[in-house]
């Protein structure tokens, strides 16, 4: 009964920001849509027992990306507005058909068919196995994924110098 | 010294390339000594080495060197019979006189060393061909002295007419060269090996029907670009641009005796062709008299003595056609000796009038140059077939062999012995025009006798033209038991036994050589005004011959004018037209199709996004609707 | 207990509104900000999936995605403001160079 409240407060969160992040003409409105969206999802997270995972949507996510988003939307000028006038007048026109016939589609799928979302699925949760604890969570992370972990270790160093280097870009001089 | 034999080749060999690389730091007589001196220890080698076969009591081997194709009986590996040490006798032997002529010869010329490059590396390939062990590596000595032939016909490449007679040398051999690979080709796909004994051995059984006929006929025409015999003829009289020891050496004495070396080595397979044999005979002796004929009326010294050697040749065609095989080869070793004597006495001659080589322009040399007279008259009496110098006894015994071969050969011998005849004129002619009568030179000319390494060679060439011919006269085949080894189970024809009839023959053609040689110094002991009026005489045909029978304007206008505009319609009609289009076409249709295409690339990330998306779309309805 | 269906569709919807949002926005940091709503919407589907299945990996590859996503917002922010000292826009509809 909490999860289903937890939830619609959480979807209809989440939708909201999404919406926002869409339609705002600001982007500043949007990245704090975007942030709403962002914290929906973690509340899903913890209501799904995904313990650190939600905690590092937080932090890594609502604080330190959207701090950055942020910085960047200072810095290229929040008064900035697209223009009205559209380049691509047809990419509309076929976008919102395609979206249109998806989600006619998956209204349908989801109204009238007998549609298992997770086919694989195997009756009740167990509450032990997915409490994504630290721990938990630590044991697969450094076994059987750890070269994916030293990976990603990888990943990021090169893209703080990707960054850096993006960075120190200059006009050359005349 | 049998194990020694590769050194034949290795000598001459390693003589290229020492001076190849380092000859330009040897000063100019050195090179010329070092050459002389890789190719006489060869002939020391060979000589030691063929001891066996003059004692009688060895057996022809095969020294196996490197495995090259050993599945196609194709490896480095020398024959060693008596045949292959006849030739490696007579080349290194005459090779190394025309060596030690050359130093003389070439003094002064600023690419000495190279000159003696080329000469010793001719060496190597020649003997390659004579001592191979099967046919592909007889075929690599055979492309090999084309080449060098080339090279040294070329030598002085600056002139226009060496540089286009080398060229003209090369593509008639290659005509030639087809011939003999058809041939060598065929032979194969009836034997599947290269290697003599394999093929010979099994001659019998193999070469029914056309085949024999059919390989001796494309052996023939490989001979007979190499040989120059008639159709191919044409290149050798060019080839005299080359300097004159090239000339004696390549273009008399050796090289061009490999088409009569290559048809008695495949006597085995002529065994079973007598139609290719009589061909082989027919073309010989057609190509005696014509070129004969043509050598009466030249004017340059080494024209006649080039159009003498296809004469010649001819005549060892007719020899080994009619399987007298020991009478072709004892012809070729003769003609070796005084047809090399020929061209060095040329050689001291021409070197002597400061490049003078116009007969017209000579005349009273016998007193300036005395050695070179005699030698080369000694040359000239055996090139006439004068008893008992050599060229009698080979020739005498050639047509003595077609005569005693009966039916179509009488005709032949009867095209010989009037080749005889012409031959004793022409020689006497050249002989007479250029020592004898008055001076018809220009007093700045300043004739001389040659220095002695010249002579020498002159001296010693002169000696072997002399007593050569006593190797095999009727009293005593000495040769032919020599060779009888190599010519085992081939029927070869011989002079009848008959002394009266073989006695007949012999006057016959010493009356054909005596009425020859003496008519030659009648017509020419008079003064320039007599015999110019008795050539006059001959009108028109004189003229004909003096211009060889037109061939050359013949083959311009029938073969290298057509091929020049097929080629030039091929270069410029079809290559630009046809085969250009093509690639340009393939060029502009995918310019095009890149042109139709290209506007997808908008540069719109908008526009790839949404096919990004609709390629996700239809991926996950895919994997929706089932999958797989 | 919610029905796993229910969260998938809801990062149904959420993948769907940003890749609209990513098709019909000019604004380069906008576009951005839908791919990480499409991120968090695969992340929903992981999370929820794993949890049907009883299985943590789903989890773990959430943590690589996040970090996976943080190194690209990185970058990208860093070529969004590069592009900007450049050509004083944020439009991707004024960078059509690459135009074939």
């Amino acid at each position: 009964m909490v999860e289903t409240i937890l939830f619609v407060l959480a979807a209809a969160g989440a939708l909201a920001g999404a919406v926002t992040v869409v339609l705002a003409r600001n982007p500043i409105y949007s990245a704090v849509g975007l942030l709403g969206t962002l914290f929906s999802v973690a509340v899903l997270y913890v209501v799904q027992l995904a313990h650190l995972v939600a905690a590092v949507q937080v932090i890594v996510y609502a604080g330190a990306v959207m701090t950055l988003f942020l910085f960047v939307i200072m810095l290229i000028g929040v008064d900035k507005e697209e223009k009205r006038e559209e380049n691509l007048p047809r990419q509309r026109l076929w976008v919102g058909a395609v979206a249109g016939v998806i989600i006619l589609f998956a209204a349908g799928v989801a109204v009238f068919g007998d549609f298992a979302w997770v086919p694989a699925a195997t009756g009740p949760v167990d509450q032990e196995a997915t409490n994504g604890t630290v721990q938990a969570i630590a044991e697969p992370l450094f076994t059987d994924w750890v070269l994916a972990f030293e990976a990603t270790a990888l990943l990021l160093t090169i893209a703080a110098a990707g960054a850096v280097v993006l960075a120190m870009f200059r006009r050359k001089r005349n | 010294m049998i194990d020694l034999l590769w050194l034949v080749i290795a000598l001459p060999l390693g003589g290229a390339a020492f001076l190849h690389f380092f000859g330009r730091y040897v000063r100019e007589p050195l090179s010329g000594w070092l050459a002389s001196a890789a190719i006489g220890t060869a002939f020391f080698i060979a000589a030691i080495a063929a001891v066996p076969f003059f004692q009688g009591e060895a057996e022809p081997s095969t020294i196996p060197i490197w495995e090259w194709m050993p599945a196609l009986g194709a490896n480095f590996e020398l024959l060693w019979d008596p045949l292959a040490a006849l030739m490696t006798l007579v080349v290194t032997g005459v090779g190394t006189l025309i060596h030690v002529f050359a130093i003389g010869y070439m003094h002064g010329d600023e690419r000495f060393h190279r000159f003696f490059t080329n000469l010793n590396l001719f060496a190597a390939s020649m003997l390659t061909l004579v001592l191979a062990g099967n046919y592909a590596m007889l075929f690599l000595g055979w492309e090999l002295v084309g080449l060098c032939s080339y090279l040294l016909i070329g030598f002085w490449h600056t002139r226009p007419t060496a540089a286009a007679a080398a060229k003209k040398a090369f593509v008639v051999n290659r005509i030639g060269d087809l011939g003999f690979m058809i041939g060598l080709m065929v032979v194969f796909a009836t034997f599947s090996t290269f290697s003599y004994s394999g093929i010979f051995e099994r001659a019998g059984e193999e070469l029914t029907g056309g085949l024999a006929t059919a390989i001796g006929l494309l052996f023939l025409v490989g001979a007979a670009g190499k040989s120059a015999q008639i159709p191919l003829y044409v290149w050798l009289p060019d080839a005299m641009e080359g300097p004159t020891p090239v000339s004696a050496l390549i273009h008399a004495a050796t090289m061009v005796t490999a088409g009569v070396y290559v048809i008695a080595r495949s006597a085995p397979i002529y065994e079973f062709t007598p139609f290719a044999s009589t061909v082989v005979a027919s073309v010989g002796a057609l190509t005696a008299i014509w070129a004969a004929s043509i050598a009466l009326a030249q004017r340059d010294i080494k024209k006649v003595l080039a159009y003498s050697t296809i004469s010649q040749l001819g005549f060892m065609f007719l020899a080994v056609g009619a399987t007298a095989y020991v009478a072709g080869i004892f012809h070729l070793m003769t003609h070796a000796f005084f047809k090399a004597l020929l061209f060095l006495g040329a050689g001291s001659v021409i070197h002597a009038m400061s490049d003078e080589q116009d007969m017209h322009r000579m005349g009273g040399l016998f007193r300036k140059m005395p050695v070179t007279a005699v030698t080369m008259a000694i040359g000239a009496l055996a090139l006439a077939g004068i008893p008992p110098l050599a060229g009698f006894w080979s020739k005498d015994e050639i047509l003595a062999a077609d005569f005693a071969r009966g039916g179509w050969f009488y005709f032949l011998w009867i095209i010989g012995l009037i080749t005889a005849l012409l031959t004793a004129f022409y020689i006497t002619r050249l002989w007479v025009l250029v020592f004898l009568g008055e001076p018809r030179w220009e007093e700045k000319a300043h004739p001389h006798e040659s220095p002695r390494v010249m002579t020498l060679p002159l001296i010693a060439l002169a000696a072997l033209s002399f007593v050569g011919g006593l190797v095999n006269t009727p009293f005593r085949l000495t040769l032919e038991h020599f060779l009888e080894p190599s010519f085992e189970g081939v029927h070869i024809q011989h002079a009848t036994d008959d002394w009266l009839t073989l006695a007949i023959l012999a006057g016959l053609s010493i009356l054909a050589a005596a009425a020859g040689a003496g008519a030659g110094y009648l017509a020419y002991r008079r003064p320039p005004e007599r015999w110019r009026r008795f050539e006059d005489s001959f009108e028109p045909l004189w003229g004909t011959w003096e211009q060889a029978y037109g061939v050359d304007d013949l083959y311009g206008l029938t073969l290298v004018t057509p091929g020049r505009r097929l080629a030039e319609a091929a270069a410029f009609s079809f290559d630009a037209g046809v085969v250009d289009g093509a690639v340009n076409g393939v060029g502009r249709v995918v310019r095009g199709m890149g042109d139709w295409i290209r506007p997808l690339q908008t540069g719109f990330v908008r526009n790839y996004g949404v096919l990004f998306l609709a390629g996700a779309v239809v991926v996950v309805a895919w994997l929706v609707a089932g999958g797989s | 207990m919610v029905d796993v269906g229910w969260y998938m569709a809801l990062a149904a919807a959420l993948f769907l509104i940003g890749a609209l949002g990513m098709l019909l926005r000019r604004n380069a940091l906008v576009m951005f900000m839908c791919i990480e709503l499409m991120l968090n919407a695969v992340n929903l589907t992981l999370i929820s999936a794993g949890r049907a299945l009883n299985d943590l990996d789903g989890q773990v590859a959430v943590f690589f995605i996040l970090v996976v996503a943080a190194a690209e917002v990185v970058v990208g922010l860093a070529i969004i403001v590069a592009i900007f000292r450049r050509r004083a826009t944020a439009s991707v509809d004024e960078l059509s160079e690459l135009r074939g």
